[in-house]
C-alpha cells in the first residue's frame, strides 16, 4: 500500500530556503510537507559543506552551514512539518480542482494545494562523456552510467571509463564478477584513493583486468545492442574491443532533473518566475532559491529567504482566493505556533 | 583602487576577444566570463562542484596551483586539456593580467 500524504504546500527540496519556507507558510497557518532526494535535511549545506562558515546570513557574523540547518530545523519545529527524505519527486500532475498530485521514486504519493520548488542546484546526475552514439545504447542496450546491481554484470565483458574513485572502486569490485574488465583512463595516473589505484595496478599486472591508459573510448558500435567500442589513444592509435557493457564513470553533475519535464517555463536550466510572488508559468507552482531565475537574480541564501516569504503570500492567495491575507509580525503575535 | 586587467578569450574562429576585468572586486574568471555574456552555466556558483565553467588556459602568466578540490573535479571530466582549469577557481588579480583562455565546458 503506497504511502499517501495530504498537505497544503509540498516543498520540493529541504535546503535552507525550502526549510525557511515552512516557517513563512506556518505563520499563515499553511501546513507543509518537504521532500528531498538526499537522506537528510539541509541540501548542499549538509551534503557538501556542513563545516564551512557562512558570513552573509543577516544577524550571524559567522555560522557553520551545518549549524544554520540545525537552527532552521529548530525554527520550523513549532509548525510540525512532515518530511519524505531520500526520495525524489518524479511525477507531477495538476488536478482539475487546482490541487496537485506528486509521486516519488519510492511510490510515496503527495496530495497538496500548492507546490514550492526549492530544488537548489537540482539533483546530481551522472556526467556523460562526448562519445558518438552514446544515447543510442542507453536504457539496457549496453551503456550504464552507474552500477545499481553488480550482479547484472556477472560473466559479462565490460569496459569502464574514468579515472576517479568510482571508476577505480568498481573496476576492483567487478574484476571478480564480470568475465572481462577493461579500465580506460585518459591520463596516466590516478588521483583517486591510493590503495584503490594500487589495487587496480596489481590486478592489471596479474592479468585479471586490462588497463588502458592515455586513451579514451571514442566510438560505440552495435546493431540495436552494444557490441564493440573503439578505444583511441592520445597518440591517435585506435583499437576495437568487443564487449557487453560500457560503464562511463565521470562523476556527478547537478542537473535540473525531472522538474525540467513538468512543462514549466525554463531559462538556462532554471525555472522562470514572476518576482511578485515567485510563481512559475503554471499557477499554483512556485520556485524559490537557486533553482529559479529572474532579472537581477542572486544565488544567495538570504535572497532565497526573501523569496520564500513572498512565495507563501502568493500560495496563500492561490489556496484561499476568498480569504484576506494580512501580514503577521512575530513580534506582535508571540512565539510561532500552528 | 587597483588597475583593471585584460583577459583574452579565444573564440572558435581563432580570434581573441579582449575583456577588461576589475581586480578590486574579488571576482573570479567565471564571474567575469558570465558577466561578459558568455554561455557558462556555472551551476554550482563557484564551489568547484559542477565543472560547467571549465576553461583551457592557452597562454599568459603563471597561475596559482589548483586546489585539491579543483583537481579532483577536473579528474572526473571525460575530456581535459593541458591547461584545463575551472574558471570559478581563478581570481582576477594583477597576477592574472594578460591571461588567454578558451571555453571548454563540454560534456558537463
Amino acid at each position: 500500500m503506497p504511502n499517501t500524504i495530504s498537505t497544503d504546500i509540498c516543498i520540493i527540496g529541504a535546503g535552507p530556503v525550502g526549510l525557511f519556507a515552512v516557517f513563512e507558510a506556518g505563520l499563515l497557518k499553511l501546513r507543509c510537507h518537504v521532500v528531498d532526494a538526499l537522506p537528510q535535511p539541509g541540501g548542499q549545506l549538509s551534503e557538501i559543506y556542513p563545516k564551512k562558515p557562512i558570513y552573509d546570513i543577516p544577524g550571524f557574523p559567522e555560522i557553520l552551514a551545518g549549524d544554520l540547518v540545525d537552527n532552521l530545523m529548530k525554527q520550523i519545529e513549532p509548525f510540525h512539518p512532515t518530511f519524505t527524505l531520500g526520495e525524489r519527486v518524479e511525477q507531477f500532475k495538476k488536478l482539475d480542482d487546482g490541487s496537485f498530485q506528486l509521486h516519488t521514486t519510492d511510490g510515496t504519493e503527495i496530495h497538496c494545494k500548492a507546490v514550492a520548488i526549492a530544488g537548489g542546484l537540482g539533483s546530481f546526475e551522472p556526467r556523460k562523456p562526448a562519445v558518438e552514439n552514446l544515447e543510442r545504447f542507453e536504457g539496457g542496450k549496453g551503456v550504464h552510467y552507474m552500477v545499481r546491481d553488480p550482479e547484472y554484470f556477472r560473466d559479462r565483458k565490460i569496459v569502464i571509463a574514468g579515472g576517479g574513485d568510482s571508476a577505480l572502486d568498481w573496476t576492483n569490485f567487478l574484476a571478480n564478477v564480470a568475465s572481462d574488465v577493461t579500465l580506460v583512463h585518459r591520463g596516466t595516473t590516478f588521483r583517486g584513493a591510493a590503495d584503490s589505484a594500487e589495487k587496480v595496478q596489481k590486478l592489471a599486472e596479474a592479468g585479471k583486468i586490462k588497463l588502458v591508459l592515455s586513451s579514451n573510448v571514442t566510438h560505440l558500435h552495435g546493431n540495436g545492442k552494444l557490441a564493440e567500442v573503439t578505444i583511441t589513444g592520445n597518440d591517435g592509435t585506435a583499437k576495437t574491443v568487443p564487449l557487453d557493457c560500457f560503464i562511463p564513470l565521470f562523476g556527478l553533475t547537478p542537473k535540473l532533473g525531472p522538474i525540467g519535464e513538468w512543462g514549466l517555463e525554463l531559462e538556462n536550466d532554471a525555472v522562470k518566475v514572476n518576482t511578485m510572488d515567485y510563481s512559475t508559468s503554471l499557477p499554483g507552482v512556485y520556485a524559490i532559491g537557486d533553482i529559479n531565475t529572474y532579472p537581477g537574480k542572486l544565488k544567495l541564501i538570504l535572497c532565497g529567504f526573501h523569496e520564500a516569504a513572498l512565495m507563501c503570500q502568493g500560495a496563500f492567495k492561490y489556496i484561499f482566493p476568498d480569504k484576506k491575507y494580512t501580514l503577521k509580525y512575530t513580534t506582535v503575535n508571540g512565539a510561532p505556533s500552528m | 583602487m587597483e588597475e583593471d586587467i585584460r583577459i583574452y578569450v579565444e573564440e572558435a574562429a581563432g580570434q581573441r576577444t579582449e575583456l577588461i576585468g576589475p581586480t578590486d572586486m574579488g571576482l573570479s574568471l567565471m564571474e567575469l566570463l558570465k558577466a561578459s555574456g558568455y554561455d557558462i552555466q556555472a551551476t554550482c556558483g563557484g564551489m568547484a562542484l559542477c565543472a560547467t565553467c571549465h576553461v583551457e588556459v592557452l597562454a599568459g602568466p603563471a597561475l596559482p596551483e589548483p586546489s585539491d578540490d579543483e583537481l579532483d573535479m577536473l579528474e572526473t571530466l571525460p575530456m581535459v586539456h593541458e591547461g584545463s582549469r575551472l574558471s570559478c577557481q581563478i581570481r582576477l588579480s594583477p597576477r592574472t593580467d594578460g591571461l588567454v583562455v578558451r571555453l571548454a565546458a563540454t560534456g558537463a
